[in-house]
């Protein structure tokens, strides 16, 4: 059964639509990332769940129970805020404690889950400091303690990590990941925008976009398979170029020609006959990118930024409309004589996407 | 000279005189007194800047001892005084104040208005501040609690008169205990004991808007999350306000307190308007006016004890303003 259902649901603010026919299930013990552009409504998707705001369409049942107008603290569910939100009044152990005081727990059993929470995250030594004696990690960690304790079905993040500074964020992301295995029955909702966090941490990722859920699935398969042109240019980074062309040849490979001139490109996504003449743009990833000797190739250009980083080496092509993003390849190694040269790229078919009016032909 | 001017006047003169003080002082450190050249100007610069800000603080410094430090000095010199000043009579005055029935009446008036008046105020501040905060016609209600802070002393007390005049057709309390069935009219200022807390609603009256402003802004100062949180801590209303809520305030909550309490030690007009100090209410300050211009130097004794229980008060006042600040 799954841990929790969404369907159908939307969120409007008056006359301003945010989110609409939302429809998601999760099972219990996934760890599921929304990512998406910031203001595409990530926190508003879980402040609903955490029913922190009101769901103005659709339902959502946690546990196979409708809790559309079910309290947020009779939810099962935990939030870890981006700003910490601890209580700056209360001790580390005081803010870790509240929700069991408020639920009447007796003193050993509040000591106890508080102890076991202090302990799992290293917080020990810190039970009796206030919040702004704590470093940002540490700060963090309580917030996360502070969800432990009570135990819920649901855990929910909001960008936990982006209030730390990189090596922390790498470090607390770790231990975010080591605590889902420590616990592998409860289920966590985790807001980034970071792809990072989300390719890392996640068993499945949400692409919120436009309102809606552009895709959902498997980090890998976000990234080998998008559905959109959206999506294939929000998971990478750089994000994938897209080159205007027409399908040439159909079948299992599907050739196109390209309309910025250079040869025809073959690609593995398979194209039915009258998929003939069609107008496409070809998809492929700055990593995917390699240079050709060849007549056949999918971009020629000159290359007018290098940027070495001693493992990958980023090449920034010309553009002719200064408007466009402009291609770019990354090229594994160190490339340093290239900068000015004119170069032709090509790819292997295996990753040379197809989208026709936004939308991947692969998932048609 | 029409008033305009002459406000306009005042103000070029001390202005001018302010910005001519600062520029003609410094020149004469820079140019004259210690000069950047002779056989040492490193030295000679590194002192002028350690006498600068004393020149910068010396007008304030000259206006409070004139008008600060010299009073206080000069009033308890008078407070051992006898009555015209005459004759040194040393504490005498304070043991006369020690003795007299009136002056601890007073003392003991006064100890309620402060346990009382500050209290209920904040309290009430602070409650219409979260309650006004939330609805749509807040605001209003705020202007109108804000309302009577804009009224002097003097002004609310002549109000308050009519609310507790001895006529059922005038009194508000009289008007309420008429349209009860009541028969005859109370003179409620003449109650003994109870008048003083009749007396205390008017300065209640006055500051709960001072703490409701205040507490209000430090209210929308707390960080929403950490209301969220407790909300999904399962806390509810009532736990969200007084635990999570009010002591992240208790700063502001101290700093409003102290300084109704600070004022409290120091309003006469309501008691010197309402009573005229009879019926029992005396405090401190009316009594001290009933003695000025008769026996100064009791007058400036009372002065002196009002003061040495403003001090800590004032202090502590200081303190955590201080604090919150940081
Ligand atoms: N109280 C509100 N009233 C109106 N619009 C809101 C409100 N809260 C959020 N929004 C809008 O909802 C959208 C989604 O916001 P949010 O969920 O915070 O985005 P994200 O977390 O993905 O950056 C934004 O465009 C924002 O302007
Ligand atoms: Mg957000």
């Amino acid at each position: 059964m799954a841990g929790l259902t969404l369907s159908g649901v939307g969120k409007s603010y008056g006359a301003v639509e945010v989110l609409k026919g939302i429809d998601l299930e999760i099972e219990t013990g996934e760890l599921v990332v929304f990512v998406g552009p910031s203001g595409c409504g990530k926190s508003t998707l879980l402040r609903m769940i955490a029913g922190l705001e009101r769901i103005t369409a659709g339902t959502l049942t946690i546990d196979g129970v409708r809790v559309n107008d079910v309290p947020p603290a009779q939810r099962g569910i935990a939030m870890v805020f981006q700003s910490y939100a601890l209580y700056p009044h209360m001790s580390v152990r005081d803010n870790m404690a509240f929700a069991l005081k408020i639920a009447g727990r007796s003193r050993d059993e509040i000591d106890a889950a508080v102890t076991r929470a202090a302990r799992r995250l290293q917080l020990e030594p810190y039970l009796d400091r206030l919040p702004k004696a704590l470093s940002g990690g540490q700060r963090q960690r309580v917030a996360i303690g502070r969800a432990i304790v009570r135990d819920p079905k649901v855990y929910l993040f909001d960008e936990p990590l982006s209030n730390l500074d990189a090596a922390l964020r790498v470090a607390t992301r770790i231990e975010i990941a080591q605590l889902k295995e420590a616990m592998p029955d409860s289920t966590m909702i985790y807001v980034t925008h970071d792809q990072v966090e989300a390719m890392t941490l996640a068993s499945r990722i949400v692409v919120l976009a436009d309102k809606g859920v552009a895709q959902v699935g498997p980090p890998l398969e976000l990234y080998e398979k998008p559905r959109s042109e959206f999506v294939a240019q929000f998971i990478g980074s750089p994000a994938m170029n897209l080159l205007e062309g027409a399908i040439s040849g159909t079948g299992e490979t599907t050739e196109v020609r390209l309309a910025a001139g250079g040869g025809t490109i073959a690609s593995k996504v398979p194209t039915e006959p009258g998929d003939k003449g069609r107008k496409v743009r070809v998809g492929i990833r700055p990593e995917d990118m390699e240079a050709t000797d060849g007549e056949d190739y999918a971009f020629e250009g000159r290359v007018e930024i290098l940027e070495a980083l001693g493992e990958v080496t980023q090449l920034y092509f010309e553009r002719a409309d200064p408007e466009a993003d402009p291609v770019i390849a990354k090229l594994a190694g160190v490339h340093a004589g290239l900068r000015g040269k004119t170069l032709r790229m090509t790819a292997d078919p295996g990753r040379v996407h197809l989208f026709a009016g936004g939308r991947s032909l692969l998932w048609r | 000279m029409s008033p305009l001017l002459q406000g306009m006047v005042t103000i070029l003169i001390g202005v001018g005189g302010c910005v001519g003080y600062f520029y003609a002082a410094n020149l004469l450190l820079d140019r004259v007194i210690f000069p950047p050249s002779g056989r040492d100007p490193g030295r000679n610069i590194s002192r002028a800047n350690a006498v600068r800000p004393w020149l910068f603080l010396a007008p304030a410094m000259a206006a409070l001892g004139l008008y600060l430090v010299y009073p206080v000095v000069g009033s308890f010199w008078r407070s051992l005084y006898n009555r015209d000043g005459g004759s040194f009579i040393g504490l005498g005055n304070y043991t006369d104040l020690a003795a007299d029935p009136a002056f601890r009446t007073a003392l003991f008036n006064n100890l309620l208005w402060v346990l009382v008046v500050p209290a209920a105020s904040t309290f009430l501040g602070l409650i219409a501040a979260q309650l006004t905060d939330r609805i749509r016609w807040g605001n209003i209600a705020k202007s109108m609690i804000f309302m009577p802070m804009a009224i002097s002393f003097v002004g609310a007390s002549l109000i308050w008169k009519f609310v507790y005049a001895n006529e059922a057709d005038i009194g508000l309390i009289n008007a309420i205990r008429a349209g009860l069935g009541f028969q005859d009219p109370i003179d409620v200022i003449q109650i003994p004991f109870w008048n003083t807390f009749f007396l205390m609603a008017i300065l209640i009256w006055i500051q709960t808007g001072f703490a409701m402003v205040i507490l209000s802004a430090a209210l929308r100062g707390i960080p929403d999350e950490t209301i969220e949180a407790a909300i999904l801590d399962g806390a509810n209303p009532f736990q969200i306000f007084f635990r999570v809520m009010v002591p992240q305030i208790t700063g502001t909550i101290v700093v409003v307190w102290t300084t109704i309490t600070i004022l409290v030690l120091k309003v006469f007009d309501i008691v010197y308007t309402m009573t005229g100090g009879n019926f029992g209410t005396q405090i401190l300050p009316s009594y001290m006016m009933s003695y000025m211009f008769k026996d100064d130097g009791r007058a400036t004794a009372v002065a002196f004890v009002i003061m040495l229980i403003v001090l800590p008060v004032m202090v502590w006042n200081i303190l955590q303003a201080r604090k919150e600040m940081r």
